[in-house]
């Protein structure tokens, strides 16, 4: 079988403890391998797997295949960062007894994706610490929307009932203070529920999925070449990143790889994406504690890079550059010049924005000790990205998984143990500095050859995961192919989805004026964890 | 304190003059879609190839009407790759009063082959109909006018209360550019304001979705008359991508009653500039 050198151990490791359980073992590709077993051996499993290993789980999703294998599957996909492969455990749950024990207790992490499974799938968590709906709000009727016998066109009967039940907080002098889902400022929806004594936060409930768009239904709805923009739509500020993991999924569902040409231009386009918008949060966050004057010269240097972009791509956002087996457009001399001149011209005053910040005492007094997410705490999350790395956990797909061109880079990764706001800043500098080398990097490697090439017709009955380390973490695409070039299911995994409920750990004991800030620090995407 | 100064000292004035001067756009940038109506041979491969529906077909009786919708249209420039009758200009100003303003049509005579020939009606839609900016008035300058005019109606300035109803957070990101120092907004007198209360636009952009519905209705309840709505991006006018299904109710439209639709995915911060000025003169007709 084609598995790793780094796997096999662990694999083998795996066969033996659970002797006779594991049903079938396939590895379609040599980081990626799957293993089938019975539903009840999933807590033993995924407990020897993190335990033995310091295997995380990174998605845990359904598939409802009731129609080929007479069964809903559950998927845990595991990410061993050492052995730079995954290993995703597949089990079936009957669909006369739609039910499945959580690991939130064990992986208080999962317990949204669990419950999302619950409420779009229909199956029904049995041992979870919070089983209200989540990915639905409460105000929806009984549906199920990711089963194959639910329209995607299904018109829903209007709203009744309570939108959400929230946990009361009581006690002397504890009032509540619920803010959204229609924000003061330009950013998307949710609300957020402090319940406050005094200032300091005793407690923040977060509801969210008010831009719940049926995106993942509606992938399997589009045929595949429409699927890469829907996949641009995810979440805007990562276009570039989450068309490129869905991509990236295609294209090892089909077997084939990019041209090199092509993977280092998206490399550049993802160091470009990861750019502008490090360069946007650290202007934002500035503005949060009331220096404008560097939010507008972050703003300026953005809007330097959004128009690079639009040169390069033709877009700003980068759309539109992406599809299935390289890039759309290649880049002439000119235009790759142009890019050589954004990163002489942006580094020097980048470095002199931030030295204003530096220089600041009002402002680093507001950064520091702000929000801080302990690295503990952070672990047992499974927080990602810009975040994990603020608290102390060292990890990078580039580094780790590389794709794209990232296997001929050599990356370094800040890596804070401190987690608060102004380290979720720092790692942002850190990595646009680094981003500017990168760029400079590529443009001076960039192999010749063609951008692209054809796919065809995915095989049916593939399945394949995709991911792409954006700027704002870890990105996931997990996809199983059908007939006549149509996905059966597409399961995105945004970094947000995973970081939410840190937020809500990251600002207990903080006074609500700091929340904007310590939000913004995260910077999680709305449409990203709704879809 | 003196870095500061001196920083800001050292970079000087970065805002544009926009609309006074024509928006600085790269010739690579893909606006609006242009077709040659009259040599169109045949609409099918560039229907097909659109993500959003943006260019489709209706056949009846030996005749086709082909129809390019602004609307939904994400600029994605697929349909140029596959029909050379499809150019993309870099025109991003296309913003209009009425949603029929932003779709063009044009019957044709199928042949049997499935292709079709010879343009019975010409496209509904002349691109001198399109509303934009003359940017060609005399001595005034049309951003001086929109200011008289603001400050007409609204005693020097408009609030604008943006809501995301649905979208992905790209027009987001474009609308928080309108108030970076090169576009700066507020140099209309324009200001994006904290409280649908103390708002005279609202700035909706996503297609709706069911969660989001009751929210956009009450934040509208809650201005005060007169009131204007912009509808922004592809999914802002028509739904884009995601249509309507089951968690989502389409474009603006749908829920709120809309004067002014800002087409784009997103709209670059120069359309969003246009479309808002241009709600502002429809303001003066109310």
């Amino acid at each position: 079988m084609n598995i790793s050198t780094e796997l096999l151990p662990i694999l083998t490791g795996l066969q033996k403890r659970f002797r006779g359980r594991i049903e079938a073992v396939h590895s379609p590709r040599a980081n990626e391998i799957y293993v089938h077993a019975k539903l009840d051996l999933v807590a033993g499993f995924t407990a020897h797997l993190c335990r033995k290993w310091q295997a995380r789980l990174v998605s845990l999703f359904a598939d409802d295949a009731r129609e080929t294998e007479a069964a809903f599957h559950l998927y845990h996909v595991f990410a061993l960062d050492a052995a730079h492969g995954f290993i995703i455990l597949r089990v079936p749950v009957p669909p006369d007894k739609p039910e499945f024990a959580s690991l939130a207790n064990a992986i208080p992490g999962v317990n949204w994706q669990e419950r999302e499974v619950q409420d779009l799938f229909g199956l029904k968590l049995i041992g979870h610490p919070n089983p209200r709906r989540c990915a639905l709000h409460d105000d929806w009727p009984e549906v199920h929307p990711l089963r194959k016998d639910f329209d995607l066109r299904t018109q829903l009967p209007p709203f009744e009932g309570e939108r959400h039940k929230f946990i009361p907080v009581e006690g002397e002098g504890v009032f509540q203070v619920p803010v959204g889902p229609v924000h003061a400022g330009i950013i998307e929806p949710g609300h957020f529920l402090f319940s406050v004594a005094g200032e300091p936060v005793l407690y923040l409930q977060l509801r969210l999925f008010y831009v719940h768009k049926g995106t993942e239904k509606l992938f399997e709805n589009l045929p595949v070449q429409h699927c890469v923009r829907l996949a641009e739509s995810i979440s805007g500020d990562s276009s570039f990143a989450h068309a490129t993991a869905f991509c990236h999924a295609v294209e090892r569902a089909a077997n084939v790889d990019t041209p090199p040409r092509a993977k280092f231009l998206r490399s550049i386009c993802l160091e470009l994406e990861r750019l502008y918008n490090h360069i946007g949060d650290i202007g934002a966050i500035c503005t949060d504690v009331a220096f404008a004057t560097v939010n507008m010269h972050c703003m300026r240097l953005k809007e330097r890079v959004l128009r690079v972009n639009e040169l390069l791509t033709g877009n700003r956002l980068l759309r539109g550059m992406a599809c299935p087996g390289g890039v759309r457009f290649d880049f002439d001399a000119d235009q790759l010049k142009a890019l050589s001149q954004l990163v002489v011209e942006l580094r020097p005053d980048f470095d002199s924005v931030v030295a204003l910040i530096e220089n600041s005492s009002s402002t680093l007094d507001r950064l520091q000790n702000t929000g801080v997410l302990k690295p503990k705490v952070a672990l047992d999350l499974g927080v990602v990205g810009i975040a994990g790395r603020a608290s102390g956990f060292d990890h990078d797909l580039r580094r780790d998984f590389p794709h794209a061109a990232y296997d001929q880079l050599k990356i370094a990764v800040p890596v804070y143990q401190t987690g608060d706001v102004q380290h979720r800043m720092q790692v942002r500098i850190d990595e646009v500095r680094e981003s500017f080398s990168l760029i400079e990097q590529l443009v001076a490697k960039l192999p010749g050859g063609p951008v692209r090439m054809e796919i065809g017709e995915l095989p049916a009955g593939a399945t394949a995961l995709g991911y792409v380390e954006g700027w704002r973490g870890e990105i996931f695409h997990w996809i199983r192919t059908a007939p006549g070039n149509r996905l059966a299911r597409c399961k995105v995994k945004d970094p947000s989805l995973q970081n939410w409920p840190a937020l809500s750990e990251a600002i207990l004991g903080n006074i609500v004026p700091d929340f904007p800030v310590v939000n913004k620090s995260f910077n999680l995407s709305y449409s990203g964890t709704d879809r | 304190m003196f870095g500061v100064l001196g920083k800001s000292l050292s970079t000087g004035v970065v805002t544009e003059n926009y609309p006074e001067t024509p928006p600085a756009i790269s010739a690579r940038a893909r606006g609006k879609p242009e077709i040659d109506w009259a040599n169109w041979k045949d609409a099918r491969p560039a229907a097909a190839i659109c993500p959003t529906g943006a260019i489709s077909h209706q056949d009846t009786n030996g005749q086709r009407v082909a129809k390019l919708d602004l609307a939904s249209c994400i600029f994605c420039g697929l349909c140029a790759e596959v029909d050379k009758t499809i150019r993309m200009t870099n025109i991003c100003e296309c913003a209009a009063r009425r949603r029929e303003e932003l779709s063009a049509s044009a019957s044709y005579s199928l042949k049997s082959d499935g292709s079709h020939e010879k343009m019975i009606s010409p496209p509904a839609l002349q691109p001198s109909n399109h509303p934009t900016l003359q940017r060609n008035e005399p001595l005034e300058t049309l951003g001086r006018q929109i200011q008289e005019r603001a400050n007409k109606m609204f005693g020097r300035s408009l609030h604008i209360r943006e809501v995301d109803a649905g979208s992905c957070n790209g027009c987001e990101m474009e609308i928080v550019n309108l108030n970076s120092p090169v576009y700066d907004i507020e140099r209309f007198g324009i200001h994006f304001v904290a409280s649908p209360r103390h708002a005279d636009m609202l700035l909706v952009t996503g297609p709706v979705t069911r969660n989001m519905e009751l929210a956009l209705r009450k934040t509208y309840d809650a201005m005060p008359a007169p009131r204007l709505v912009v509808a922004v991006g592809a999914c802002g006018c028509s739904g884009g991508i995601f249509g309507v299904n089951y968690a989502t109710r389409g474009g603006v439209d749908s829920v709120i009653p809309v004067d002014i639709y800002i087409p784009g995915c997103p709209p670059n911060p120069h359309a969003l500039l246009h479309g808002v000025l241009l709600a502002m003169r429809r303001m003066q007709k109310k």
